[in-house]
């Protein structure tokens, strides 16, 4: 079981409490109804399910309650960070392995 | 009486304190702390088992948790029967009930060994080859064959009676394994304060020092060192020792999977004691102590009841006092065997012969095995083995070819090397690396917080190994407790180390006498009949990887993981490939070390607490009323109230009419509820439902849809709009928690400007509804402060007051097309509420209607049922629901999905209503509709029934359906192929009852 750390917890906390919600970074857009076809399929249906470093949304369900964004290696299943909703990609990663 | 081979004065037992036991129904005679494995040897019983494919006869291997042979069933009772329990591992109790499997009709005789003769359509891969063709016969004829005669234990057919706890546990330095390293490690870090744990799989703590006579630690024994060690960490307390525990897995950040045995030795455990407990710990450091284990010797016949490892006889001779034969034969590849020899012989046990692989190997225990007078033949092999159910020769041979010559001997010590136990590091992600000098692989590369101490490490010597322990034990303290303990100094003293013993190599792969060439039975892997020509077969046949010879050949894949068979394995297969070792690989370790019992992993979640039953407050009533109850979802809903002498037909009609006629009472508790509020809570509602919530007046109702982004009906429900800033949001009973996350995910992530609270308030209000046309009279007489009238309180709305003195939200609405209403009030009241209410409906002939009619009823009325009447694939169009999207609106949750070429396309399946050409029949929920019933098989499907109904109101049976072109086909015959004939439909609109709706102001 993973330990997770809750960015508005500002603590570490069983995988058990958490929920994953997907890839992070896919904005919605503020013209949805404009959006052209394909701009919908890369929106809706395409995901990057990348071997390696993904970011991803998580929730702490059992906890705060909060979404937020966690930044994971696919391979050794190691969290590298997590961080608050709406906060940018981070430029730099903490330990990334390659 | 004493047992006929246990040595008097011999071993750690007390003697004089028996336990009977029985195998196979036969009496005898052990001690107190014997295991089953040393009892019977004890009473010179060596056969226990029949092998899993050629159902050879087997006896013991070794004597400890890497037994692969020795699987016996051990009985309480008819329902707590434990199969393929490990001989060498069950502590004997008194009245201990075990028998032999995989045998019939009898252990010493078995007519399945001709397996064994016909061995040659057993050989590797043969369920992939043999038995394939025809292929009808692998399902009707060889499998069922091939699976009742090979095997292992039978499970019982009886739920388990036994309890099984867990416990979570965090500590600064986990310590797996009590051997010397071990207890030295869990020493050194308990002295500085930090907490520990030490677990052990055995009962007893001290590892090899069972054995090791030599050992001699603060000038004692090494095992009484060990007990003395182990009394004073228990009596610490920040340390936690845990015996007969194992850590079978090892996962992310240093969670470590421990399952205790809490009760399987004793004799009459308690009902209050857990036959297990699953300990899942947190650990800051690991230390792994996991100690090292014996290889046997490949030769032919190996596999002889009597031949076990070099190891294991001493342990039986020197903990347990037993001599596992008379006149004993060795064969060995490195030191350690002597040890054994030696041991035995002066115990009294005759020692016909040590037979040494090596050339001119020196060292002390040479020395001392010959100058006892054990026979030493050096640069020989034993190349098979005499005796059937029981060894009764080696046949010796120079390795490099010569003469044979056969010694006769009643048991056969064997020792190829030791394999470090690098499990539960391999599982931590760590990389092994091979020593090419010892031939073994040791941890390398670190993936976690972990370190590897003593014999698992590849440590020889107890000195080393106490040295390493230490260190490695006070550094995991310093690590882990800088901030618990604040102590970085070791109190105590490092353990001095007297005398012990050492060895090291040894050899891996087949020994001469199941060389290249030959086609004999020497066993690689014992539980899964693997043998050296197996291996080798599979490599001839194309295996490249390890991991393919390893699944061709399923060597090292039975319950004991390979424990003693993988390296040879792969040794085996690396020489056939030409390539070192480390080319070939090892394969990946996988969790349990050991077999885990399903009940160690489910604990408590069982019978009502697997899964939360959540009721109603109005259930109590229910149940007394003799309400059948229907499960949706977690909850418990009444389904319908059966007067005396009514079937669930006549039941659900009587209800459906009396709603119709005077009124009736339906518990909708459970439908979902969430309070939307804030000052942006109108724009929150109008992205996240398709419908407009702008101008909806407060004290207003509207039906509302909510979507995904793909444009598909999600969840459906009446909302309420309390004040301009507070919405009461119902979901359906099912939906709740995911239309709640989904508000949630928007409100945080994709609208977190909007200033809006969400609140769960699905538990706080029971919710009763009174529909029909007598509804109003019922109420009326119990609510204070809301005028009833239709000015005031039209369909479509809700009011605050109070209604039997306490507080309600009394919506307005309808979900059967009566006159209606639905009475939230405080769920602690509800029961009370629901009983006032009901008084008042007897006076006026009202009934309790429950899920069944309600169903019935909405369907007169062509209500859908979102997840029933829709899938996730039906637009709102498709389902007739266009009405309740704002056209004017620029955005919501789905208003793009919607309008993808495919949703906006000709052709799609639209809910429709179907009538029976005979009103009598009531077609089948799910049945497909064809629209040419003479078509060729397999017919074209247009869609499904979704829901169908007897009406007894409409005096037929009524249905809705999900078809393509539906609203299209209006008038159309449509047809439903069953089983039993075709039968005809007409599609029609979805009411089918009241269609002017005038009833709900009836
Ligand atoms: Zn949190």
């Amino acid at each position: 079981m993973l330990l997770i750390r809750c960015p508005y917890c500002e603590e570490e906390r069983p995988e058990l409490e958490f929920r994953n919600a997907g890839e992070a970074h896919i904005a919605r857009s503020s013209d949805m109804a404009a959006t052209s076809d394909d701009d919908f399929e890369k929106f809706f249906f395409i995901r990057s399910n990348p071997k390696g470093i993904i970011y991803e949304r998580w929730r702490h369900m059992h906890g705060c309650a909060r979404f937020f964004n966690a930044v994971r290696d696919t391979v050794s299943d190691r969290f590298l960070m997590t961080y608050k909703a709406g906060e940018p990609k981070p430029a730099k990663l903490p330990g990334a392995s390659k | 009486m004493i047992a006929a081979f246990r040595i008097p004065g011999a071993g750690r037992l007390k003697q004089a304190e028996t336990a009977s036991f029985s195998f196979d129904g036969r009496p005898y005679a052990g001690v107190e702390g014997d295991t089953l494995a040393s009892a019977l040897l004890a009473n010179g019983v060596h056969l226990v088992g029949r092998s899993f494919k050629y159902h050879r006869p087997r006896g013991f291997l070794s004597a400890g948790a890497e037994e692969p042979n020795a699987l016996v069933e051990v009985k309480r009772d008819a329902a707590r029967k434990t199969p393929n329990v490990r001989a060498t591992v069950q502590e004997l109790y008194d009245g201990l009930t075990a028998q032999s499997q995989n045998r019939w009709p009898s252990l010493s005789f078995d007519v399945s060994a001709v397996g064994d003769i016909a061995s040659p359509l057993l050989s590797a891969g043969f369920y992939y080859k043999t038995f394939m063709w025809p292929k009808s016969a692998w399902k009707n004829l060889y499998e069922p064959k091939i699976r009742a005669a090979a095997g292992l234990g039978v499970a019982p057919d009886q739920p388990d009676p036994d309890h099984y706890s867990a416990r979570y546990a965090h500590c600064d330095v986990l310590v797996v394994g009590g051997g010397a390293a071990g207890i030295a490690a869990a020493l050194a870090a308990a002295e500085t304060g930090v907490r520990v744990i030490l677990a052990d799989e055995q009962a007893d703590f001290g590892g090899s020092l069972r054995f090791e006579s030599g050992a001699r630690i603060d000038g004692q024994d090494g095992f009484a060192w060990a007990q003395g060690a182990v009394a004073k960490l228990k009596a610490m307390d920040n340390v936690r020792v845990l015996s007969r525990t194992t850590a079978f897995g090892y996962y992310a950040q240093n969670f470590v999977g421990l399952v205790e045995r809490v009760s399987d030795h004793l004799q009459s455990p308690g009902r209050d004691l857990p036959r297990e407990r699953l300990w899942q710990v947190r650990a800051s450091r690991v230390v792994l102590a996991t100690g090292a284990i014996e290889r046997h010797m490949v030769f032919a016949d190996n596999d002889r009841p009597g031949i076990m490892l070099a190891s294991a006889a001493r342990t039986y001779l020197n903990h347990y006092g037993v001599a596992v034969g008379r006149n004993v034969g060795v064969y060995t590849a490195n030191d350690s065997a002597y040890a054994a020899a030696i041991d035995l012989k002066k115990a009294g046990v005759g020692v016909a012969a040590i037979v040494d692989l090596r050339d001119n190997p020196t060292g002390p225990v040479i020395d001392e095995a010959r100058a006892l007078g054990i026979e030493v033949n050096f640069g020989r092999a034993v190349i098979r083995a005499g005796g059937k159910l029981r060894v009764s020769s080696m046949t010796v041979q120079p390795k490099n070819g010569g003469g044979e010559r056969t010694i006769p001997v009643d048991a056969i010590l064997m020792s190829a090397g030791w394999t470090p136990s690098v499990h539960l590091f391999s599982q931590s992600r760590g990389k092994v690396a091979f020593n090419d000098e010892t031939k073994r692989f040791v941890p390398g590369a670190y993936a976690q917080d972990c370190v590897s101490v003593g014999a698992c490490n590849g440590t020889d010597g107890l000195s080393a190994t106490i040295d390493e322990a230490y260190a490695a034990g006070a550094k995991a303290a310093k690590d882990a407790g800088v901030k618990n303990a604040g102590a970085d100094t070791v109190k105590g003293a490092k353990p001095k180390v007297d005398a012990s013993e050492s060895w090291s190599r040894g050899m891996l792969g087949a020994a001469p006498g199941a060389g290249a060439d030959t086609t004999v039975k020497a066993f690689v892997d014992f539980q899964n009949d693997v043998t050296a020509k197996d291996i080798r077969q599979a490599v001839h046949e194309g295996m490249r990887s390890i991991e393919h010879v390893k699944r061709f050949t399923t060597n090292g894949m039975a319950t004991d993981q390979g424990k003693t068979s993988n390296m040879h394995g792969l040794a085996i297969a690396a020489e056939t490939l030409g390539k070192p070792i480390p080319q070939v690989g090892l394969t990946t370790f996988r969790a349990p070390y050991t077999p885990v019992t399903f009940g160690s992993i489910v604990g408590h979640a069982r019978g009502p607490l697997f899964d939360p039953t959540r009721k109603t407050a109005i259930h109590p009533w229910a149940e007394r009323q003799g309400a059948v109850f229907e499960d949706v979802g977690q909850w418990k809903r009444a389904w319908y109230f059966p007067k005396a002498g009514e079937d669930m037909h006549a039941a659900v009609d009587r209800e459906c009419v009396t709603v119709r006629k005077t009124a009736g009472l339906f518990d909708a508790s459970t439908l979902g509820k969430i309070e939307v509020v804030g000052p942006d809570a109108a724009k929150f509602m109008e992205l996240l439902y398709t419908n407009p919530w702008e101008k909806l007046e407060p004290g207003r109702c509207r039906y509302g849809i909510m979507l995904r982004e793909d444009g598909f009906i999600y969840d459906d429900g009446v909302v309420g709009r309390l004040a301009p800033d507070r919405f009461h949001v119902t979901t359906t009973t099912g939906g709740a928690p995911r239309v709640m996350n989904h508000m949630e995910d928007y409100l945080q992530t994709e609208f977190p400007h909007l200033n809006v609270w969400l609140t769960s308030i699905t538990e706080q209000w029971a919710v009763i509804a009174v529909q029909g046309p007598k509804s109003r009279d019922i109420i009326a007489p119990l609510v204070e402060g809301i005028d009833m009238s239709d000015d005031a309180l039209p369909h479509m709305s809700v009011r605050e007051g109070k209604i039997c003195g306490v507080p309600t939200r009394l919506f307005r609405m309808s979900f059967t097309g009566e006159r209606g209403f639905e009475v939230n009030v405080p769920a602690d009241h509800g029961q009370a509420v629901w009983e006032a209410l009901w008084a008042e409906g007897q006076k006026h002939g009202a009934c309790a209607y429950g899920t069944e009619a309600m169903h019935v009823l909405r369907a007169e009325k062509g209500y859908i049922i979102v997840g029933q009447d829709t899938d996730g694939t039906v637009t709102p169009g498709d389902a007739g629901l266009d009405w309740a999207v704002g056209k004017k609106k620029t955005d919501f949750v789905g208003i793009r999905g919607m309008a993808r070429p495919d949703l906006v396309a000709k052709g799609r399946k639209q809910l429709v209503g179907l009538k029976t050409k005979d009103p009598k029949v009531v077609l089948e929920e799910g049945a497909q509709i064809v629209g040419d019933p003479k078509q060729a098989i397999p017919m074209t499907m247009i869609g499904h029934v979704t829901s169908s109904y007897w009406s007894q109101n409409c005096g037929r049976s009524i249905a809705l359906a999900l078809f393509a072109g539906g609203r299209d086909r209006m008038g159309e015959t449509l047809y439903v192929p069953m089983p039993n004939g075709t039968i005809e439909v007409e599609v029609t609109g979805m009411v089918f009852f009241d269609e002017k709706g005038e009833r709900l102001n009836g």
